[in-house]
């Protein structure tokens, strides 16, 4: 560790958090329908489309009529992604002629983009052709990251309302999302991008010559625009296998860093973005905060733990200070660990480094940002959503120890509220722990396994957690591309996204039915320290809580069994 | 309960006779009860303590199975007794907080009527029938004289009499109670004392105010209140969270070589389960109304009590609330040329008849100012009439009079114009200022202007401080004109003020806060009061107030004490502080049993996992049955906190805040450490595991 390391993961962690600010503002105003520079250009366009989809976009839904829509659109976009899959082999724009995928890979494929979580169990340079790309992957990345933020839309405006049932109009906030905020910054990251030198072609493969006098071909895709949807859709799925430690994905530091602080910059805004349109700016702004600190422990603690001496080499008898296996030289370890703290707190899965290669402790920080939820600052607008479940929480525990019944942002906190909260936090170890359990039992799961004992466990666990928290990210050492893998994979994909998107709308239709109260003295403050600290508590308490016993026969036991065995000498 | 004791109105606190204090009979029967409640029947509202009933049902099945066969015997018979144990301790703390209402409830059921009314069965001639009180309906008309118990709640229709309500209020003093007006209420139960009464019922038989008291006392018909309902859900929700995270454990353990039996398992779920606040939520909620009943008040449901909690603004009468209700002279003024000794003589002479309240005030003020004058012989008092509103004294061929500036002047022939400018500006401080000037004059002569004001209570001022501080808005109502209130409104330094109030104009305001969001308390006693005290979110009427306005509040308050709405707000705010507090205390203990159990549980096979047994426990028996034992007495340790409730102090919300999480936050982190430890050390020293 030293310093020049520490100055590069503090940068990496601020610059899009404030960057996140005005661009917050920015789709506040979107969401609000209020006026915005680009509107000369895109309110044509979008009256197209309002036109095409036959709705009106002034015309307010329901909780249950907002959940309809986007259920509906997110079902249309799988069946579409799914068919494009199985039939890419007689579509166009297949230079290399690939075939159909599977039906248990075209299902996780599917399920994988659709729900934003951009899992890959093949890998895209040898299986997917150019048209699958980029009218199904890059399609699903806009539309999946921008189906996150319409629920943060909706949620923000039940907090404002007082006494309403309308939550906005589904299509207005998908479409104006998508129009106004994902394509103007992927096109204008994708050109830096581009810039910097990474590929952007539909040719093939190229073709070079290598040191040994041998011919290499190097597949090349489009893919400085797949790279910028990418990371700002929070999405992580590359078009290359390695993802982002691909030398064509980064092709230069500044390349890197740029492709890192786009993985949160949209999921900060999409905090301010809340505060604004739910008038309570200053309270999100502390759970921004709150989850900023949280990211930031993680970053410094990977950072720690890669830049400790892995026990199994110096037992071989080597003289190294960094665990440098699976990480690119190029970036080294602050780098990395930044990159594998911000993927992991944020649903990305982009990876620039290979997560299983960490130290048993460092995989062990991945998984436990993972199953906090996705909310460190999570995906584009599901980070906020649930990071308010947590913040309802904390506050109805904390609120009555004011002595009132426990209200945030002008809302009392009820029955109904808890229990909705309850269910969206359920949904987690359900899954995880669930399909673990059955997967550390059944053969025809262990097959698949790299490593026996607790880092085969891991693995388990990291699959089912990097699914269910629409994440993405591999653990490398799972051979995935099995119909027990694909299968319950896809379906903890499903769950992990859309039960917990329905809650959260039926928690907006039940707020935003309630009277907005007048801010009191005697509530709970929550916008100052002491709430940033009790959020933070809750958040490490009931996570460690759910995923402890589970972490111990994993990553835990493992960092023991590794300083054992170094004792043991 | 509150830091700032300051007494509002009547100082004379008197014990209650409801709430009794927890005596050895009490403990004996809560400890039966708790046994009874064992009926996992009457379990089933309560999801924690039923998951708790079910493991220890099948920790006692495994450990009947073992007991002889296996090493493990004795471990699992502890273990399966103490699992019981934290059944029954939670099931202690319901019946200990339910035994005070019980035993308040028989003392009221000793004073309900058993003898026979004198029920008019003729108005005419008046023919009286003896009839057993319970068969009396509504409608019939009783007589009740000096010496008899009045049989059900009626309403007086003829006659005045004096009426001794120890057995409702505590307060040994009679009371009038008279037909006409806010005082024609009479309760069951209650005895006249002097003169007769004609009471025509309007209760039905059983649904008296004392039968009503006694089911509210009992807690019979207690429903959860809307926060009770939202922290089950959390603890069902919790409970189902740790379900998942343990049920999951045999897989997970299966693949990495470690065996669990159930009973292992079964003891992680109890611990982890928040069986704190689970086995205390009922005994909270329970001793909440029992403290409400401390000081005198009656709450018709736990949904009112903690409502009081929440209020935001509060609607306070002026008179008897916020000042002493009778308006007091605080100084004499004297007119130009006048030696201002003889101005306060003649002040004193012209009030030396006047019994009313005022009067009375300007003969203290008199004497508190050194004037030893006494009446003159054979002097003759002039009653003060509505024609010359002025009244006063005729001795010795002298004449001292004092009333309203007007009718002083307009007797001595003078105008407002003829006032020396010194008397007519201090005429106008005085009115301006909230006050009311009197003229006095002597033997046709203005001698001085007397200062009759309002006198705030001492210490409201900073009693309303500390409601501003909670949050609390205070909103003063009010009969006199915008000035005058104004006046007091900045000397009570209250938040808002309603002047020229009409019981119309109260519910007006209380419609308008609420559409604002906020919740409302108010408290009233005439009739007409009754649709504000139902409008409010928490009204409080008075014991000695009328039938209408009894039955529109949710909260009665026997003491018929007008302050008492800010205790009651207090008691509010600590049941759900107490709530809260055990929540998070239950939530933080459960890191300190992960690190007892979870060792425990893997380390033969993962020896490596010693290193998480950072309390250094002895065995891995001992360290599971450490922390289900202390899982199961923490609960009794914290009965008297439940019971008591936790210390509230008006500090604001975000300093309450931080010193309950210190307190209960990190030291629910904190204390199960050592407690395990402490048990572990014990256990392992008597043999035990």
């Amino acid at each position: 560790m030293n310093w020049q390391g520490w100055a590069e993961i503090a940068l990496t962690l601020g610059l899009p958090f404030l960057l996140g600010w005005p661009i917050g503002i920015f789709i506040s105003r979107v969401w609000n329908r209020e006026r915005t520079w680009l509107d000369p250009v895109l309110r044509p366009v979008e009256r197209c489309f309002y036109a095409a989809l036959g709705v009106r976009p002034d015309q307010s839904q329901t909780w249950t009529g907002y959940a309809a829509a986007l259920l509906a659109f997110n079902a249309a976009g799988f069946v579409l992604l799914y068919a494009i899959l199985r039939l890419q082999g007689l579509l166009p724009l297949n230079p290399q002629g690939f075939g159909a995928l599977s039906e248990p890979l075209a299902f996780n494929t599917a399920v994988s983009f659709v729900t934003n979580t951009n899992w890959q169990a093949y890998s895209g340079e040898t299986t997917l052709t150019h048209l699958s790309q980029m009218a199904g992957m890059t399609v699903q990345n806009f539309l999946s990251a921008a189906t996150g933020a319409t629920v943060a839309a909706a949620l923000a405006r039940a907090f404002a309302a007082d006494r309403q049932t309308g939550l906005g109009n589904f299509w207005a906030d998908l479409v104006r999302t998508t129009l106004w905020v994902l394509l103007p910054i992927s096109i204008v990251v994708a050109l830096i991008l581009a810039a910097l030198g990474v590929p952007q072609t539909l040719s093939a493969s190229a073709t070079a010559a290598t040191i040994e006098g041998g011919e290499q071909t190097i597949p090349i895709f489009a893919a400085a625009s797949q790279l910028a949807i990418k990371q700002l859709g929070i999405n992580g799925g590359g078009v290359f296998g390695v993802n982002s430690a691909h030398p064509l994905e980064g092709p230069t530091p500044l390349a890197n860093f740029i492709a890192a602080i786009s993985i949160n910059v949209l999921g900060w805004a999409a905090f301010f973005a809340f505060g604004r349109t739910a008038l309570a700016g200053r309270s999100l702004r502390a759970i921004a905060i709150a989850a900023l600190l949280l990211l930031s422990a993680g970053a410094a603690a990977l950072y720690w733990t890669e830049t400790q001496a892995p026990p199994a080499l110096v037992a071989a008898g080597a003289e190294v200070s960094v665990n440098m296996e699976g990480k690119e030289v190029r970036f080294g370890a602050p780098a990395s660990a930044v990159w594998a703290a911000m993927t992991t707190g944020a649903s990305n899965g982009s990876v620039n480094s290979m997560h299983a290669s960490y130290m048993p402790l460092g995989g062990g920080v991945q998984m436990f940002f993972m199953q906090l939820g996705e909310i460190l600052p999570g995906g584009i607008g599901t980070g906020v959503g649930f990071m308010l479940m947590m913040a309802l929480l904390a506050v109805f525990v904390a609120g009555l120890m004011v002595g009132r019944t426990p209200e945030y942002l002008g809302k009392k906190i009820e029955a109904r509220e808890v229990q909705y909260a309850m269910l969206a936090v359920l949904v987690l170890p359900l899954t995880i722990l669930g399909f673990s359990t059955a997967a550390a039992v059944l053969p025809a799961a262990l097959q698949s396994l790299a490593n026996p004992g607790p880092h085969g466990m891991s693995e388990i666990l990291y699959a089912y957690t990097s699914a269910s928290a629409n994440n993405g990210s591999a653990f490398a050492g799972l051979a995935a591309d099995t119909p027990w893998w694909n299968t319950t994979l896809g379906l903890a994909m499903l769950m992990g996204r859309f039960p917990g998107i329905v809650i959260m709308l039926a928690v907006a239709g039940a707020l935003a039915a309630k009277p907005k109260l007048a801010p009191s003295a005697g509530a709970l403050p929550t916008d100052n320290g002491l709430f940033i600290g009790l959020l933070i508590g809750v958040i490490l308490i009931l996570g460690g809580l759910q995923f402890f016993p589970a972490l111990a026969l994993g990553p835990i036991v493992e960092h023991f069994q590794a300083l054992d065995a170094l004792a043991g000498l | 309960m509150s830091t700032t004791d300051v007494p509002l109105g009547d100082d004379r606190r008197r014990a209650s006779t409801l709430a009794s204090s927890l005596s050895g009979a009490t403990l004996a029967r809560a400890a039966k009860d708790a046994f009874v409640k064992l009926d996992p029947r009457r379990l089933t509202g309560n999801p924690v303590i039923f998951a708790t009933w079910l493991v220890a049902l099948l920790s006692t099945v495994s450990a009947a199975l073992l007991v002889g066969r296996s090493a493990d015997g004795p471990f699992a018979v502890q273990l399966a007794a103490w699992l019981w144990a934290t059944v029954l301790f939670a099931n202690l703390a319901e019946s200990i907080a339910e035994g005070r209402g019980k035993a308040a409830a028989d003392s009221l059921r000793a004073s309900r009527v058993t003898t026979r009314a004198k029920l008019i069965i003729d108005e005419a001639t008046g023919t009286i029938l003896p009839t057993p009180a319970h068969e009396l309906g509504a409608g019939q008309v009783v007589l009740v004289e000096a010496g008899d118990v009045i049989p059900a709640d009626g309403e007086i229709i003829e006659g005045v009499a004096s009426v001794n309500e120890a057995a409702i209020t505590g307060e040994s003093a009679p009371v009038i109670r008279e037909s006409g007006g806010d005082r024609s209420a009479v309760t069951g139960g209650t005895t006249v004392v002097s003169d007769w009464i004609k009471v025509k019922i309007t209760s039905e038989p059983g649904g008296t105010f004392l039968d009503r008291m006694i089911a509210m006392v009992e807690g019979a018909d207690r429903r959860k209140t809307p926060n009770e309902v939202a922290l089950s859900v959390l603890l069902a929700g919790l409970s189902l969270v740790f379900l998942i995270a343990v049920v999951t454990l045999v897989g997970l353990g299966a693949y990495s070589g470690v065996t669990l039996t159930p009973l292992v398992l079964g003891a992680l779920f109890i611990t982890l389960i928040p069986t704190t606040i689970g086995g205390l939520l009922s005994a909270v909620g329970i001793a909440g109304m029992d403290r409400l009943l401390k000081v005198n008040v009656l709450a018709t449901s736990g949904r009112a009590v903690e409502a009081a909690g929440d209020v935001d603004t509060l609607l306070l009468d002026k008179t008897g609330t916020i000042t002493f209700g009778n308006r007091m002279a605080t100084e004499v003024i004297s007119a130009p040329g006048v030696r201002p000794e003889q101005a306060l003589r003649a002040a004193l002479m012209a009030s030396m008849a006047d019994e009313t309240p005022e009067g009375r005030s300007i003969v203290e003020l008199a004497r508190a100012q050194g004037e030893v004058a006494e009446a003159p012989q054979g002097a003759e008092p002039i009653a003060f009439s509505a024609v010359t509103r002025q009244s006063g004294l005729n001795a010795e061929g002298r004449i001292w009079r004092k009333g309203a500036v007007d009718a002083v002047l307009r007797t001595l022939g003078l105008s407002a114009e003829d006032m020396p400018p010194e008397v007519a500006a201090a005429v106008d401080r005085i009115a301006r200022s909230g006050g009311t000037p009197l003229a006095v004059s002597e033997d046709g002569m203005l001698v001085g202007i007397i200062h009759l004001k309002d006198v705030v209570k001492p210490g409201v001022r900073a009693r309303f401080a500390d409601l501003r501080r909670m949050g609390l808005r205070t909103v003063m109502i009010t009969g006199d004109n915008p000035v005058t209130a104004a006046a007091i409104a900045s000397e009570a330094g209250v938040d808002d003020f309603l002047a020229e109030a009409t019981p119309e104009d109260k519910l007006r305001l209380i419609r308008a806060e609420q559409a604002k969001g906020r919740l409302v308390a108010m408290c009233g006693d005439g009739a007409n009061d009754a649709p504000a005290l139902a409008q409010a979110d928490v009204g409080v009427a008075m014991q000695t107030g009328a039938q209408a306005a009894r039955e529109a509040g949710n909260m009665v308050d026997l003491d018929s004490d007008p302050t008492k709405v800010i205790e009651i707000v207090e008691v509010g705010k600590q049941m759900l502080i107490t709530r809260g507090a055990l929540t998070t205390f239950s939530i933080a203990n459960d890191v300190a049993k992960y690190f007892a159990i979870i060792p425990a549980m893997f380390v033969t096979a993962l020896p490596a996992l010693g290193a998480l047994n950072i309390m250094g426990l002895s065995s891995p028996q001992s360290a599971i049955l450490s922390a289900v034992i202390f899982n199961a007495l923490i609960i009794v340790l914290l009965i008297p906190l439940a019971l008591r409730g936790v210390r509230y102090r008006a500090l604001g919300a975000a300093k309450l805040l931080s010193r309950n999480l210190a307190i209960y936050g990190l030291g629910g982190l904190i204390a199960p450490f050592i407690g395990i430890k402490l048990i572990d050390l014990t256990l392992f020293s008597l043999g035990l595991a």
